[in-house]
């Protein structure tokens, strides 16, 4: 006998991503899942991020790794909430472990989380944590090409950092065709150029995260 | 890695439409998993034959449905199936593109006894 199912298979993760940013909500913390390559810069963007919006800010991190604290003790030090997941050897963060974070977080006490995924470009885009925004790191030396190879991770995402920029002088990354091959994708996508290094081009992004934190205070006054 | 999360989902999917039926035996899984979805079958393949054991999926069959990527310009609209990954429109030659298929992935259904 044959029975028609036709149920996603990503179902029962998406129903406690849902979940997990009802509870964000109710509490007007805005949460980013930041995802790209290993190596590509998602701590030293956390550890910029943090200390321009510190105090003014509160910020949490999830930080997710396949092994170590190396990263969470990075960012313990700067003085705020950091839950390390180690997924221990899985390629992606997903719902489940976020919920279990967020059980251990003083969710009162946060204005931002920010969610630091497993470096990987395929995996991550297909598993939604509940998070309000989407934002990836593509650095230079990964090259131009990036966006044909991954197209997934490019067209979930709301923001693209294209990190490293000190460097494009001794690259041949190619902006104009990487901005071209990304907006091809993702027509409502902000893509962004910084050096998380140097400090250069960050300002815009600041800007863009205090904006969606505000608004998302809003929204919750006005419920 | 990617696979196990997806493996286990399956099986407590299967399991739970068959527990509902109810059925002794699963024969057979008829999987939707677009080409884009990133997903080996043979590693579905090994985790579900990990994970089935002792339960009445044990030994079902695994077959995969694997819908083509197609994509649509949003220039002039022609639908095509990008070739090795270049995203170009084969009649404006523009690179703006939506995807109309190759993301699926679901259980479509199962044959039980």
């Amino acid at each position: 006998m044959e029975i028609k199912i036709l149920q996603n298979i990503l179902s029962a993760n998406d129903t406690i991503a849902r979940r997990n940013q009802d509870q964000l909500d109710k509490h007007g913390i805005l949460a980013i899942n930041i995802m790209s390559s290993p190596g590509a810069g998602k701590t030293s963007l956390i550890l910029q991020t943090i200390s321009r919006l510190k105090p003014k800010t509160r910020v949490a991190v999830i930080e997710g790794d396949v092994a170590s604290s190396i990263d969470a003790d990075m960012i313990h030090k700067q003085g705020v909430l950091v839950i390390q997941i180690n997924t221990e050897g899985g390629c992606h963060l997903d719902a489940n472990m976020t919920e279990n974070a967020l059980n251990n977080l003083p969710l009162e006490e946060i204005d931002l989380l920010l969610i630091e995924n497993v470096g990987n470009l395929i995996c991550p885009a297909e598993f939604a944590l509940g998070e309000h925004k989407k934002v990836m790191l593509l650095s230079v030396p990964e090259g131009d090409d990036k966006p044909h190879k991954y197209p997934l991770m490019f067209t979930e995402t709301d923001v693209v950092l294209v990190n490293k920029i000190d460097l494009l002088p001794y690259l041949d990354f190619d902006v104009s065709a990487f901005d071209k091959a990304v907006t091809g994708l993702n027509p409502r996508v902000k893509i962004l150029q910084v050096s998380c290094k140097t400090g250069d081009g960050l300002e815009p992004w600041f800007s863009w995260l205090e904006d969606e934190i505000k608004q998302m205070k809003t929204a919750k006054a006005d419920r | 890695m990617h696979e196990l999360s997806i493996t286990q989902n399956i099986l407590s999917i299967v399991l739970q439409q068959a527990k509902a039926v109810p059925a002794n035996k699963i024969t057979k899984i008829n999987l939707t998993i677009g080409e884009l979805s990133g997903i080996v079958d043979e590693c579905v393949q090994l985790y579900f034959d990990l994970l089935s054991k002792d339960t009445i999926a044990a030994e079902a069959e695994l077959c995969f449905h694997r819908p083509p990527t197609k994509v649509r310009c949003r220039n002039c609209a022609t639908t095509f199936s990008p070739d090795n990954f270049n995203w170009t429109c084969p009649n404006c030659r523009e690179q703006k593109i939506e995807i109309v298929s190759g993301r699926e992935c679901y259980v479509s259904s199962i044959e039980v006894d």
